[in-house]
């Protein structure tokens, strides 16, 4: 093996490992202020849409926004189903067949 | 606090028929994604034994995508990493946020839990755990039931990737309908809701500004300090105690 190749990957997993592992070591012995327990609660909610909504908007490199893209008309059912069903197993499985048979049907 | 449910005395067996039951989603999506990544990342010259050992080691997928496009590219150590730090940043709030769930978790398992904090385990656990009945070993194994995935998915694609049909079965939809439904589950009021869409709304905007993941990270920061606000002035915070 390339030893600069793995010089390279131990500290990507450096400086990857330390921002997962400083919080939970520290905040999980710590009594947290009020403040802090109510912005963190908010966190969940806020990294998702954060995640998908830029997934299913943009494309490219440089990002652009891009609207007709398969993944945005997919996630409007999907998203109609999750809020119905409230079923994690059922939208995935719901959202899957979407994805993979609508290219099918559009003209 | 739902803190305190880390503590349900179970035993392993059921937590890794739970884990791996619950962590079917990531999975799907990983195969997918990892595959894929095999394959670009031996076409630019790394090795299947490489390979495995970054998925082992960062385990990070958008990470090692743009990695291996710098490798490639022949980058230097110093912007690889700072490139690769820039991107996992955001997993400050995922543990930050994970840590009001494992409590008094001893250190050892809390070092060993904060290696397969992702994006998907993050999502998925956090779920779990606002539903109740969950707790660190269940989220214990979906974190490394989801890496080993990963690991053997991104080899898979190093050696045979160009043998294997991508897209199939809609699996690259996979993650992103997960994270859909778990949106869902946290949307727990009128605050919850304006911090999602105001986070998405921001998330979009910063993404076409600046490349990487920096989007996630400000986004989220912001939205969830406007909700803290929101929350504040809807409800005096004084002698209100427990989180809804």
């Amino acid at each position: 093996m390339n030893t600069e190749t793995i010089t390279v990957i131990v500290a990507m997993g450096i400086v990857t490992y330390i921002p997962r592992w400083l919080p939970l070591f520290f905040l999980s012995r710590r009594r947290l202020p009020h403040w802090l327990v109510l912005w963190l609660d908010f966190i969940p909610a806020a990294i998702l849409s954060a995640l998908v909504l830029p997934a299913i908007v943009t494309a490219g490199t440089p990002r652009q926004l891009e609207w007709n893209r398969l993944e945005l008309w997919v996630t409007i059912p999907t998203l109609i189903f999750a809020l119905h069903t409230r079923s994690l197993a059922g939208t995935v499985m719901f959202g899957m067949a979407l994805y993979w048979l609508a290219p099918a049907f559009s003209p | 606090m739902a803190a305190d449910s880390a503590d349900k005395d179970e035993g392993w067996g059921a937590a890794i028929r739970d884990g791996i039951s619950a962590a079917w989603p990531i999975c799907a999506g990983y195969i997918a994604i990892g595959l894929a990544f095999g394959a670009i990342a031996r076409n630019t010259g790394l090795r299947p034994l490489e390979i495995g050992l970054m998925s082992l080691i960062v385990y990070a997928g958008s990470a090692q995508f743009i990695a291996t496009a710098m490798l490639g590219a022949g980058a230097g150590l110093l912007s690889i990493v700072l490139t690769t730090f820039s991107i996992n940043l955001r997993h400050v709030l995922m543990s930050s946020s994970l840590s009001l769930h494992l409590r008094n978790l001893r250190g050892g398992w809390l070092t060993i839990f904060a290696y397969g904090v992702t994006d998907e385990s993050f999502a998925l656990n956090m779920g779990r755990f606002r539903e109740g009945n969950w707790e660190w070993r269940r989220a214990l194994v979906v974190n490394h039931v989801t890496n080993l995935t990963w690991i053997v998915s991104t080899v898979t694609g190093s050696i045979g990737g160009q043998y294997i049909p991508t897209g199939a079965y809609g699996m690259d939809y996979a993650l992103v309908a997960m994270f859909i439904s778990l949106l869902v589950f946290q949307l727990r009021g009128l605050v919850h809701i304006i911090v999602a869409l105001s986070s998405g709304v921001l998330a979009v905007i910063i993404s076409l500004w600046i490349p990487g993941n920096g989007h996630i990270l400000i986004a989220s920061f912001l939205a969830a300090s406007a909700g803290l606000y929101l929350q504040r002035k809807r409800v005096p915070p004084a002698g209100k105690g427990e989180i809804p």
